[in-house]
């Protein structure tokens, strides 16, 4: 397996980080998905004007913003002092730390943490690192049942499928298919269960009570660690959270290792930028805050998974690692508009859309996900949108360039994509070369009627499916300025 | 190589360094948002007011000495007859016929599960959020008291609002487990519509206590 | 005004009336335009496409054309931005520190038209004369990049005769994005769609924009369609006063 300076990327046969199809296959099919396409375009515009709403209400966002950059740059540029503090800390109070350089490692890890309990059955809060090291399939090859808990994750489990958006993972389901769902797999449903979204939320929350009062062992991400005081922070809505954290005995957080921020303090900049901008609320309803273990409150045992999983490749590109420093808010994805058109599935990684295209081939190599860079106009409404300020544009172009680079060092014969890029370089490197090529092109005048060609040939074929293109004029702009002035560079002359 | 090891050698040599670089210095993270919303307690009280309404919360204000009977207005409200709380929490001066308060001896979720309701402190309250913080500090009990039954009332001194989140963080001990609380439970999961109260308790109360 | 064209490729090639617009403009407003005719290409569509090493050399040739004059000015806010924030990074990915400060003080001259007009000429009414209803794109690059505000708007307003209508959902990227056309057609037409639907909704003759390629691909779509909507970069419309087109 290939690695970027060393560093050995997420493995793979485990997870969630690849597609099976290129992007730009997926999103063909995807954009054909009617119902998605509703869903996903009403989801998107009722978030984008919410988040829009309670971020005008703040004086100091972009102080908040310029806060969360610098915290996240502080935290990466020193990073394993950060994560040993944090060690010390959660052991101070109780924890145990485990260190995971991979995916499988990590699983081997939870899993042989849960046998040593003896419980064949864990309850999980919504953790999109677990999905993406596939911790939920190599529990149930070791005979475990690991039992989702937030609303969208238990839907997306219930009904076989896979998650589709960082936030709602859910989004692409309708209420007809979630009450359907429901009907067909949730033993003890009542059927008479109608599809409004309080009915459902009811089904939800009985078939899940009973498994919150008897669980024994419970499994969770986490938004933040904070290395000072060893404090681990989730955020969450619905209140499954604070069940897994609290009533079973043993508790299991894996963590990516870019989660820690160095201080308490730190915590109030991104307890202010996370809410407004991933549900669009001053505040989301519960935020659970533990450190290691206190007796005879929430669990007695607690264990802390630190992740690498091609984190470490990721921090080892100075100018991609800024996609280190993403919260999980999921704003860009809300105002990508080809996120909002494709949908989170086209991406094939646990994290899509604009993040998406930038985190998951650091993770894995560029080579395993090189269609995601290019899945973007470049447009920068996801810049913006950012409560951290990645600049997910520049750094798109920044892994388009990787890819040409390992792709010209690791292939004897160039592509013809790069032979043509070469070349229209080399011409217009010149403006002798540059101005023949110009008279060369007017040959495509031809084809044109009124000014307009209906037809190309391939690649450019790609364009004239939907689109006229122009014909080249009687003559481009440098003759016509010959005309009038000669050869002389100024008009005066 | 142990995987700490190895992990923590990987850090090191993606940033270029040394193991002993040692202890970033300073704090040089531009602090340029609020410290302090710079409300009075008027305003702290109003704000937290209005936005707990928002969240479909009931506030009841009253002196301290009003206490026992707005407890017991808002018990009798809820029908609420075995309301659990936290060991050592005392309410002298409630008198609600039928009510029996029972304090958590380490309660089973089961029986946390059948209480009417739970009763509480709080440790503080931010204003701009409409939050209700608990710490684990005096009245308020552990976790999974303020969230297993079904009701929770809250007993709030109008001192111990804030108005902004970083004034919060200036004031809580870190260490203690800590649930922040913003309106009841909800979920946007389904076709983004908001369906309030899955888990945890869906009715909140707060009596708000000003001198 | 001594006023140094950048033309672009892409008007150079296939749109030249944006050219020849942005002249007229300039001379009538009693400026001198030249055109350094070594000039090519800004490099932006290699970079862009990740042909990093490909474009250097262009981003040499920009910087060798226009770093002795006074000021530039460019009608198109993409090409603006490639050279105000890609040039200098291009240039410091091979390593050429001197190529870059070379390339940031030129950039720190480099104007697109809408920002030349207000920020450097101080002028919002160019006296000209174009009495069609258009509706405005505030391209992605603009928007976002360059940050014009309300800039073109300002200019559009003042020019008599046009009757200007606002284009809904008008900050929504239109799916040119490049090579983005081509390799993600099929979302690019998507994008596509959507913005076409919002220009005809306004009842528009003409939509309106500062770059040229997003107003190729937003003006292919709707001539597919024979729409009866046509495309013409703001340029041309602030050089008009007879209200041809």
């Amino acid at each position: 397996m290939s690695t970027f300076l060393g560093m050995p990327y997420a493995p793979r046969g485990v997870g969630h980080l690849r597609g099976e199809e290129p992007f730009p296959v997926a999103a063909r099919a995807a954009l054909g998905d009617t119902q998605l396409r509703r869903n996903l375009g009403k989801a998107t515009r009722t978030i984008r004007a919410k988040r829009a709403a309670v971020v005008a209400e703040l004086p100091d966002w972009e102080e908040l913003r310029a806060a969360g950059q610098a915290i996240k740059q502080r935290t990466l540029a020193h990073l394993d002092h950060y994560l040993e503090q944090l060690e010390s800390r959660v052991q101070e109070h109780g924890g145990t730390v485990h260190w995971a350089r991979d995916a499988n490692e990590a699983n081997r890890i939870v899993t042989g943490l849960v046998r040593d309990t003896g419980a064949d059955e864990v309850v999980k809060v919504k953790s999109i690192v677990t999905d993406e090291i596939g911790l939920n399939e190599a529990l149930a090859g070791a005979g475990i049942t690991a039992h989702e808990t937030d609303l969208a994750e238990l839907i997306v489990q219930l009904g076989h499928d896979r998650p589709s958006h960082i936030l709602v993972p859910a989004i692409h389901r309708n209420r007809a298919e979630i009450r359907e769902i429901f009907l067909r797999e949730m033993a003890d449903v009542d059927p008479g269960l109608t599809d409004t979204p309080a009915a459902l939320a009811e089904a939800a929350r009985l078939h899940l009570r009973r498994r919150f009062l008897s669980a024994r062992v419970g499994i969770s991400g986490a938004n933040f660690a904070i290395a000072e005081t060893g404090t681990l922070c989730v955020v969450e809505s619905e209140g499954n959270g604070r069940m897994c954290l609290t009533l079973p005995d043993t508790l299991i957080t894996v963590m990516g290792i870019e989660k820690v921020i160095p201080s308490w303090r730190d915590l109030e900049v991104f307890l202010q930028l996370l809410p407004r901008s991933s549900t669009g609320e001053r505040m989301n309803p519960y935020t659970s805050l533990w450190t290691g273990v206190t007796p005879g409150d929430g669990p007695q045992r607690f264990h802390l998974v630190l992740l690498d999983n091609g984190r470490t490749a990721a921090l080892a590109d100075p100018a991609g690692r800024p996609a280190l420093h993403c919260i999980r808010c999921s704003a860009c994805l809300n105002v990508c508009p080809v996120y909002e058109r494709t949908g989170g599935h086209a991406y094939g990684s646990v994290y899509p859309g604009p993040i998406g295209a930038v985190l998951s081939p650091q993770l894995t190599g560029v080579e395993d996900n090189a269609s995601l860079p290019y899945a973007s106009s470049l447009c920068g409404a996801c810049f913006d949108a950012c409560p951290v300020r990645i600049d997910i544009p520049s750094l798109l172009v920044h892994l388009r360039a990787r890819h040409v680079e390992e792709a010209a060092r690791s292939r004897r014969l160039p592509t013809a994509e790069a032979v043509a890029m070469a070349a229209a370089s080399w011409v217009m490197a010149s403006p002798g070369r540059y101005a023949a090529a110009q008279r060369a092109g007017r040959a495509g005048r031809a084809l044109g009627r009124q000014g307009r060609i209906r037809r190309l040939p391939p690649p450019l074929s790609a364009w004239t499916a939907a689109r006229d293109a122009p014909a080249p004029p009687a003559q481009t702009f440098r003759e016509w300025w010959q005309h009038e002035h000669g050869n002389a560079d100024g008009s005066a002359g | 190589m142990a995987a700490r090891d190895e992990v923590l050698a990987r850090i090191r040599t993606a940033l270029g360094r040394s193991p002993a670089a040692g202890a970033p210095a300073g704090d040089r993270v531009p602090r340029g948002y609020r410290r302090s919303a710079g409300l009075d307690t008027g305003a702290l009280i109003s704000l937290l007011t209005e936005r707990l309404h928002d969240y479909g919360t009931a506030v009841r204000r009253c002196p301290p000495s009003g206490v026992p009977a707005a407890v017991a207005e808002a018990l009798a409200g809820r029908g609420a007859r075995r309301v659990v709380v936290p060991a050592g929490f005392e309410l002298p001066g409630l008198d609600v016929p039928g009510v029996t308060l029972f304090a958590d001896d380490g309660l089973s979720p089961g029986a946390l599960d059948a209480a009417d309701g739970v009763m509480t402190t709080a440790a503080l309250a931010i204003a701009e959020t409409g939050t209700i913080v608990l710490d684990g500090g005096p009245g308020q009990g552990r976790r999974a008291l303020s969230l297993v039954p079904d009701y929770h009332l809250c007993l709030l001194q109008a001192g111990q609002i804030v108005g902004i989140v970083p004034e919060a963080m200036d004031r809580l001990p870190p260490g203690s487990p800590c649930t922040w609380i913003s309106g009841p439970s909800a979920t946007s999961d389904i076709e983004l519509d908001r369906v309030q109260g899955v888990h945890g308790p869906r009715t909140l109360e707060v009596i708000l206590i000003e001198p | 005004m001594r006023i140094a064209l950048f033309v672009t490729c892409l008007a150079d090639g296939l749109f030249p009336g944006v050219g020849q617009a942005t002249v007229r403009l300039l001379e009538r407003l009693g400026h001198e335009v030249v055109f350094p005719q070594a000039q090519t290409c800004c490099g932006q569509l290699h970079t862009n496409t990740g042909y990093l090493r490909e474009a250097l050399p262009l981003v040499r040739r920009y910087v060798d054309v226009f770093e002795d004059c006074e000021v530039v000015v460019v009608p198109s806010a993409s090409c603006t931005g490639s050279v105000r924030h890609q040039h200098a990074m291009v240039a410091r990915r091979f390593g050429d520190e001197a190529l870059a400060r070379r390339a940031e003080a030129v950039a720190a001259r480099t104007f697109e038209l809408s920002e030349l007009l207000v920020d450097v000429l101080g002028v919002e009414n160019v006296g000209a004369y174009y009495p069609h209803r258009v509706t405005y794109h505030p391209t992605c690059h603009s928007l976002r990049l360059l940050r014009v505000g309300d800039r073109p708007l300002r200019l559009l307003r003042n020019v008599a005769g046009i009757d200007l209508v606002e284009l809904p959902d008008a900050e929504v990227c239109c799916g040119f994005g490049g090579t983005f056309a081509v390799k993600n057609a099929a979302v690019s037409t998507a994008m596509l769609a959507d913005k076409m639907r919002s220009v005809l909704s306004t009842g528009a003759e003409v939509c309106t924009a500062g770059d040229s390629s997003c107003l190729m691909h937003i003006g292919g779509g709707l001539s597919r369609l024979n729409a009866g909507t046509a495309t013409v970069h703001l340029a041309e419309i602030l050089a008009s006063t007879q209200g041809a087109r």
